[in-house]
Formats: C-alpha cells, structure tokens, sequence
C-alpha cells in the first residue's frame, strides 16, 4: 500500500504542483485539496506548499488561516494527522496557532532567493525519520517573509524541547531568531519550515541535489509501517 | 472633457465645429484630421480617446512599420513557426506534439518614472501576452539596462525595477532564468527595461485574439477598471521625457500580481474546457485595443455596453474607461451556450467576469454609454488603418569620426603586473561584476522545472518530465557595439543570443526582438533603427531563426541625447533531452580547455576599451554568420555525445571574463597558456565573435578534436581545469578567493 497525502492549493499557491511531484517522485499517492473545500477526503497527511497566498496581503498567511479547509487541518493535526507546512505554508500554520511565532519580513528588506545550508536539528518528527539528527543538507530558500521571530519563553522552550527542526547553517538569510528555519509541535506531527525540500528532489533540477526528498519519503515510511 | 450632453456620435454630427483636446492626447493635427476624414464627421470624445491610445507610436507602430516589414519579407523558411508576427506572441514547434510561445517586451518610460510599478507591470503584461496565446506561463527572463552605475538616481531606479520584478514574478510563480543587466551613462535618464516571457501549449491550444461568431459573448473578467495608467501608451510610451513638463507619474500603472496568478489560473481552465472562441490581453490601450483588434480580426463587427464594465472608480468618464490601462484584466469572446460555465470558473477562482458586448454581423464597433452611442466605428481603421510614416534618416555626420577612433590603437598593458592589475579591474567593473545580488531576488527554482537560469549562458527549462524535452533562451544585446555599427551590432546581438543557446547544448529555432531606440524624429535615429532591422532581418534569414514578433520603444532619449541603439534579441532553442545540458562552470581538474574560433585584434566597442579607457570608437567585432552556425552545430553535438563538460561562450570581457566566471562558478581554477600567433592581451581581452571556451575530459580530447577538425572549426588548446587560482602561465597568478572578492563585491558595494 502507499500513502494518500494531500496538498492545498490556496488562491495564489505557487509550489502545489511541485509538492505534488515530489510526493511522487518518493513513491507516494499526492491528492490535490481545494481551500473551500472543507473535505480532507481521506489522506494520511497534508502538505500546506509555498507561494503568496491571497498575494500575502495584510500578513503572510493571515487570510489562508481562516480558509474552509484549514478548520479540518486544524482539528485533525491536533489530534495526529501529519502536516507539514513549506514557506507560506509554515507561515499559515504560525497564523493558525499549529506552531508557535512568526514571520516578519527578512531583516535586509529583500526577496531572497538561493540554495541554503542547513542542519536537521531533529530527525525524529513525522517528516525527518529519514534524515539523521544533526546532517548537514542544503535546500533552496526563496521568501520576502521569513525572519522566524518568537518570544524569549518560546524560544528557551523550543530549544530545550528539541523543537528546533532546523536550523540555518554558514548564513542566516532573513534574520531569523537563534537560526531557525524550522520548526515542529510537541507531538512532531506538524513540522514548518521556510526552505523549499520540494526543490531540492531531482539531481537535474533546481539546486541539482536531492537533499530535499528524505521530507517524502519520511513522512511514507512513517505511514505505510504504521 | 465634457460630459454634458453626452457626446454621441448623433452628438458629435450635429455640432461640427467643437474643438476636441486632439493635440493633448498626443494626435498630431493631419492625424486628427485623417480621423475626421475616416468618420466623415467629427469624433465623438470617446471614438478620440480610442484612435489616439491605438494611432500612438507605442500601438501602431507608425513610424517603424515601413521598416518592420523586411522580417516578414526576409523570414527564412521555417517548419518549426507555427504562429507568426501580429499576434500576442509567436509560437513555435518544439517537437513532441508542444509549442512554444515567447516574447520581449519594454517598460521602460513608466519604470523610470515609478520603478517599482513600471517594471512589475511589464512582467505582468507580457505574461497576458502568453495567456492570450493559450500557453501556460512557464519562465520569465529581464534584459535590464541603466544609468552609471554609481550615479545616485541608479540607486533610485535600479533597486526599485529589480523589486517590482521580482515582486510580481515571484508572486505569480514563474522562475526567472535569465536577461542582463548594463550599465552605461546613456541610458540614465532613460533605463530600458525589458521583459520577456515564454509558455508551452500542446499544439492544438493555440489561441489567437479574433471576435468571430455573431451572438458570441464578450466577457471582460479580472481586475476592475480604475483610473490608472490613462494615456501610458500614448503619452509615456510615445514622447521624449522633458524637465518642463509636469509629473507623469498618474500615467503609470499599479500592479496587483496576486489578481494576475488568479487569472492566469482561471483562464488555463477556461482553454482546458474549451469555452474560449478567441482572446485578447488588456495591456497598453486598454479596451480601446482589446475590442477593436478582437472585432478588427474577426469576421463579424461587435457592439459593447459600456456601463456593464467593472469599475473601481464610479466618476470615470466612458472616455477614461477606454484609456484606462487597469493591469490584470482580459477579453474572451464565448459562444452563448458556454458562458454559464465561463462565468462559474471565474467565480471558482475569485475573478470577477461580466459579459460587456457581443459580436455582431456587421462590420462596426458600436460602443454604447448611458443609452447612447458613443462610438460607431470601422474597428480596422482604429487597429490596423493607423498612419504609416516614411521618417527620413540619415548616417550621422559624427558617424565616420566615431569609426576613424580606433580602439585598436589605445594603450595596452605594457607589463605583467598591469595585465594582472587590467583584469581584475575588468571583472570587477560594474557590467562584468557578478549580478548575483540582483538575481538573488527572484525566484528561479519555482514550478520545478529549472535547468539552468542565470548566470549560465541562457536559461533552461524542462517542458516534458518523461522525455526531458526542454527549451533554452538566451537574451543579448549589445548598445556600444550598435552605436559604432548599428547593422552590425544588431547582427551582433542576434549572434551572441544564438551562441548563447547553442553553449547550453540547445538548438536555436527563432527569434523575438525588442528594439529600444531614440526619437523617430531625429533622421540620425531613424538610420540606426533602419540599420539595426535590416542587420537583424539579414541575419535571421541566413542563420534560419525567423523572427517571431517583438516590440519596438521609441523616444528612449533625454532632451536632445538618444540612448545608444540598442536592439536586444532574444533566441528561443529546443533540447531534447535535458540532462544532456551543458553548464558554465568547470566541473573537474585536469579537464583540457579549449578556445573555439579565430581571435583577432578587435577592441572597438570593448569592455577593456570602456573599463581601462572610458573609450567608445572604431568598429565592433567582424560578423560571421557561418561561422556562429558552425560553432553553434559543435557545441549541440559536443553536448549530445558528452565530449564536453563545462562550456562558456565568449563576448564582453573576451576571453579572461568566461574562464573566471567558469572558474568562480565551479570553484576550480586553470592554468591558461598563450597559443602560438596570439598574445597575452589579445588572448585574454578581443572581443571576437563567433567563439567559446569549452572543457574537455581527457578521455574525449581526441574525438573533440577530430569532429572539429572534420567540420573546420579552428581549435586551439588553451590550458588546463586545475587548481584554486587562474594563472595565465609566465604573466601571472590570480587566486579564486582574490578573484571572487573582486566580482562579487562590486554590485552590493554600489546598489545595497
């Protein structure tokens, strides 16, 4: 058998189709959702994918939060089901209370765009079983929004929790508070992270690596063997 | 204008002699009168408002059309044009069962007035140009020119045209994967700003802008219509900017890329469908143009309900509603039977969509306002009936003199150490300096498909995940090299664009143009425009790549001082299989370089000559157009068969700029030798054509070198991939660390 796992397409979703691929390139079934529609219909995971959803106007994120669909994502990830959230995507699930902080715009004013390095800080949520803890990875990045900002008590209870997922290495590009570029919940169902893992899956394309891919196939082992 | 009465065209009958603003709109007076001829009476204000936006030289191409001609009439034969010039963009046949459609557009007059919307809006209205065409949008590339580089207003425009592209690419989700960015004193009061777009269809989605079928619907959907960019065309686009005049600032267009991804989305499911009969773009002219060239290409007439339009603005004139240039917005002619359907897609994607007209079995547009008629005319004497003009043109008096100035003759380096010291002032100069900081801003890795995007030699994208089908484009131009000869240097730019494509391993099938010149009225212009078209009309018809369409920007000038000619050329290729690409960086140490083509002394129009001299004369490099395709036929088939592993062609900056970026890019150095009958400066500065440097592995050097030789393509060893520093050997060594400081630094240290 193999994983159903679905990906939400948002009115100004760029990086659906691509997330789609991804999730079949690691072998499992993708399934397109729609924002209004509220039915999940019956995948093991959702992919919340990149791009500028409702143009990022009033906040990154703030508007998709209260999409139809999202009130079943937030019901279902508190009670187990694996999300996982890609640039706007982990910005939608900060908005929706699934992880904690935000984004603000990066500290340089600028869109950034480039292959990022990065450490797997923990690989023992649902979307990194198949990266080792502390590997060293790189993932294209690509936002206007991504300096990870939290309080001091978030923070210090992030990091003593191991929720860090992943953290930026040689170059923070955005400002982002003690490095994050990715987080995961309590439960490590529902992960965010601002770098693109669904750009980084085929040697040809994009940065030319398949650092990325490990996010897809993790989240089917986790799956299939459960 | 006057709103009471209502000016109707029974109105504008009866009261022959009101005066209409005919000269503020940008009509000249025979061109008024042409109007009056036309109707056999006086215009209505809004039949003026229309034939003034379509009769500007940014609409109806007056005063080039008599010259655009000869890419029709020289267009070689072909198999791969599928669609030619005159629609919203060519399309060609890539194989597989996909076409391509692509295009090169300019924004340059608003993006110097308001960098940010002017160039977010060029990238959003070439990428209608392509929906319109029925292809989903797939890539973006941006030819950008601009003043001094350390001039204070660069830091005003350049950052903002670099944000306002980036900030409506990103957001509609198109990788952009190549252009250029120029710096030149002559474009400081006038940037160009150029933006180009490419898309891919199945053959059989073809979409082409005509209104047929009497009782058919025209819908108009997208964004409302708001007072915004009223007379960009005719006014931004059409004059010379003048300190006197008031602010345009108003006449620029704001763009809403968020609006634009829903409609591109909207619009692929309508073609999917196939509820759309034909379809037209709302860009420069507004409706004015998408109704008159819709109706004017059918078969029938059309009549529109003006009131029916969206507005965001309830005061604007009916007037103001057919100038306005609103972004996002397009027309699609629906039969009946299909518009529900239509209706509820639009409605699924949040795009308001409401039917203003239809067509008819007559011959006229009939526009009606509050009950009355305001406009009744023929459609094709508004789209296609404008004035043609035989501007007179002239060689240039200062054109010998500026030939007579022999680059050739400037003072070489006389020692090693200023050898060394020349080329890391070179690579450091602002237009050979790395331009990452500028393409870090866009996004090149979205929809998944990127092969190669800048600063490779032209930008890559895979079209078919089971075959690796994939297309390549390259975008060049070069205003120095047209200014000394704009024939040549048109010639020029198409050549470097072809080598460009074919150094990726890519074919190279056609061609768009986008020709950015003075004032029309300066017969000194006019001459290096009709050079540069029959340069460039030349050259495509003997290398094979027709022409496909383009545009032209006139006016590009400051008082007086028109920016050098500068036609940029765009080559589209096609690959068959992607993973057979060849990138620029080096890829492994002791892989032999070799330099393709003949170095000759050439400087004339250098980048040596502009970095170490400040120095413009003499000629360009000499163009051979059968060599450009027999280098070009090595390269593809050094791809196919893996003989080569990194390739770099060669043009500004000569032979020392393409080894350091190869080096820089792959993080390997070389060791470089002078060949025999060459030194040291030529080798490393002339600016040759018809030349690349490529890496051979050990294992393939004796094939290379006999399919080379077979074909008669001279080929010269030149050194070796090795090491961390470029040594030119007994002149001198450069680290990769010095060299990448020097070439990375520059940019941010003027523009961040």
């Amino acid at each position: 058998m193999t994983a159903r796992i679905g990906v939400v397409t948002f009115p100004g979703s760029l990086d659906d189709r691509d997330t789609q691929r991804a999730i079949r390139l690691a072998g499992a079934e993708p399934v397109a959702l729609w924002h209004k529609d509220k039915d999940l219909h019956q995948v093991d995971a959702v992919v919340l994918p990149g791009g500028f959803s409702y143009g990022d106007y009033l906040r990154a994120g703030a508007i998709s939060r209260f999409s139809p669909v999202m009130e079943t994502v937030i019901e279902q990830a508190k009670a187990g089901l694996p999300v996982l959230g890609i640039c706007n995507g982990f910005q939608i699930l900060t908005e929706a209370h699934l992880l904690p902080g935000g984004m603000l715009g990066n500290d340089h004013l600028h869109f950034i765009c480039r292959d990022q390095k990065l450490r797997v800080e923990n690989a023992d949520t649902a979307w990194t079983v198949d990266y080792e803890s502390g590997q060293e990875i790189h993932i294209p990045l690509k936002n206007m929004d991504g300096r990870y900002v939290a309080d001091q008590y978030t923070l210090d209870k992030l990091e003593a929790e191991g929720r860090v997922a992943f953290r930026y290495l040689d170059f923070n590009p955005n400002g982002s508070l003690n490095d994050i570029a990715g987080i995961t919940n309590e439960a490590g169902n529902v992960v965010g992270l601002m770098p693109h893992p669904e750009h980084a899956v085929e040697p040809l394309i994009g940065s030319g690596r398949t650092d990325g891919l490990p996010f897809f196939t993790s989240i089917l082992k986790k799956l299939v063997n459960a | 204008m006057s709103r009471t009465p209502l000016d109707t065209v029974e109105h504008a009958a009866a009261t022959p002699d009101v005066e209409l603003p005919w000269a503020e709109l940008g009509l000249k007076k025979d061109e008024y009168e042409r109007v009056v001829e036309i109707l056999g009476r006086r215009p209505t204000g809004a039949e003026l408002a229309m034939y003034s936006v379509m009769w500007s030289e940014h609409c109806s191409y007056k005063s080039s059309k008599v010259h655009l001609r000869q890419f029709g009439e020289k267009a070689p034969q072909s198999d791969a044009l599928l669609v030619g010039i005159g629609e919203n963009a060519g399309v060609v046949d890539v194989g597989q069962g996909y076409a391509v459609t692509f295009k090169v557009e300019s924004h340059n007059h608003p993006s110097y007035v308001e960098p940010y919307q002017g160039a977010a809006t060029g990238v959003g209205g070439i990428v209608r140009d392509i929906i319109a065409m029925g292809a989903r949008p797939v890539a973006v590339v941006d030819p950008l020119r601009f003043g001094a580089a350390d001039h204070p207003d660069t830091k005003r425009v350049l950052p903002g045209v670099v944000a306002g592209i980036g900030g409506y690419g990103n957001c509609l989700g198109l990788p952009n994967i190549g252009g250029e960015v120029v710096f030149d004193a002559c474009y400081q009061g006038n940037p160009l700003v150029n933006a180009g777009a490419i898309g891919v269809m199945r053959h059989e989605d073809i979409h082409l802008a005509k209104a047929s079928g009497s009782g058919n619907k025209v819908i108009l959907y997208g964004a409302r219509t708001g007072g915004d960019g009223i007379g960009g065309a005719s006014i931004l686009a059409s004059e010379t900017f003048d300190d006197a005049k008031p602010s345009k600032r108003p006449a620029v267009q704001v763009g809403d890329p968020f609006q634009e991804k829903l409609l591109i989305e909207c619009t692929l499911e309508a073609f999917k469908e196939k509820l759309v009969v034909g379809i037209q773009d709302l860009g420069a002219a507004g409706l004015s143009c998408a109704t008159s060239e819709l109706a004017s290409n059918g078969s029938g007439g059309m009549t529109v309900i003006l009131d029916d339009v969206p507005l965001r603005d309830s005061t604007l004139s009916p007037e103001e509603i057919l100038m306005s240039e609103s972004q996002e917005r397009m027309c699609a002619v629906v039969e009946p039977a299909k518009v529900e359907r239509f209706l509820e897609i639009c409605e699924k994607w949040d795009v308001i969509a409401t039917v203003i007209g239809e067509v008819t079995d007559g011959d006229r547009l009939e526009i009606y306002w509050h009950g009355g008629k305001i406009v009744d005319v023929d459609p094709r004497t508004v789209a296609h009936d404008g004035p043609v003009y035989e501007r007179p043109y002239a060689r240039p008096s200062w054109q010998d003199e500026l030939q007579a100035d022999d680059a050739n003759k400037l003072p070489r380096p006389a020692t090693s150490e200023e050898l060394r010291g020349q080329v890391l002032k070179l690579v450091s100069s602002p237009n050979q300096a790395s331009k990452k900081w500028i393409t870090s801003q866009y996004d090149h890795f979205v929809q998944g498909n990127t092969v190669l995007a800048q600063p490779e030699d032209s930008g890559m994208i895979r079209i078919d995940e089971e075959t690796g089908l994939g297309v390549a484009i390259a975008t060049d131009g070069n205003g120095r090299y047209a200014k000394l000869d704009p024939y040549a240097g048109a010639q020029l730019a198409l050549s470097e664009a072809y080598r460009n494509v074919a150094t990726t391993g890519a074919k190279p099938l056609a061609v768009s143009d986008c020709l950015n010149f003075g004032s029309p009225e300066d017969p000194a212009v006019m001459w290096q425009f009709a050079e540069a078209i029959r340069g460039l009309a030349d050259a495509c018809q003997q290398l094979g790549t027709p022409v496909t369409g383009g545009n032209v920007s006139l006016y590009n000038q400051t008082g007086e001082v028109a920016i050098h000619p500068t036609p940029v050329v765009a080559v589209l290729g096609v690959i068959d299989d992607v993973a057979r690409r060849t990138p620029v960086a080096f890829q492994e140490d002791g892989q032999l370089l070799y330099l393709l083509g003949d170095t000759r002394e050439e400087f004339g129009g250098s980048a040596w000559s502009q970095v170490v001299h400040d120095h413009l004369g003499g000629l360009p490099p000499k163009v051979d157009l059968e060599r450009e395709r027999l280098l070009a036929e090595i390269l593809i088939s050094a791809s196919r068969d893996g003989m080569i592993d990194s390739a770099h062609d060669l043009s500004d900056g000569g032979l020392i700029q393409a080894v350091v970026e190869s080096a820089l890019l792959g993080g390997k150095g070389a060791r470089l030798i002078v060949p025999d009958g060459l030194d040291a400066f030529t080798l490393l500065f002339s600016e040759s054509a018809g030349r690349a440097v490529v890496a051979v592995p050990r294992s393939e050097e004796v094939r290379f070198n006999d399919m080379c030789g077979a074909r008669g393509l001279p080929v010269t060893r030149i050194g070796v991939v090795d090491g961390e520093t470029v040594e030119l050997q007994g002149e001198f060594e450069l680290s990769l660390e010095e060299l990448g400081e020097a070439h990375e630094a520059t940019i941010p240290a003027l523009l961040a």
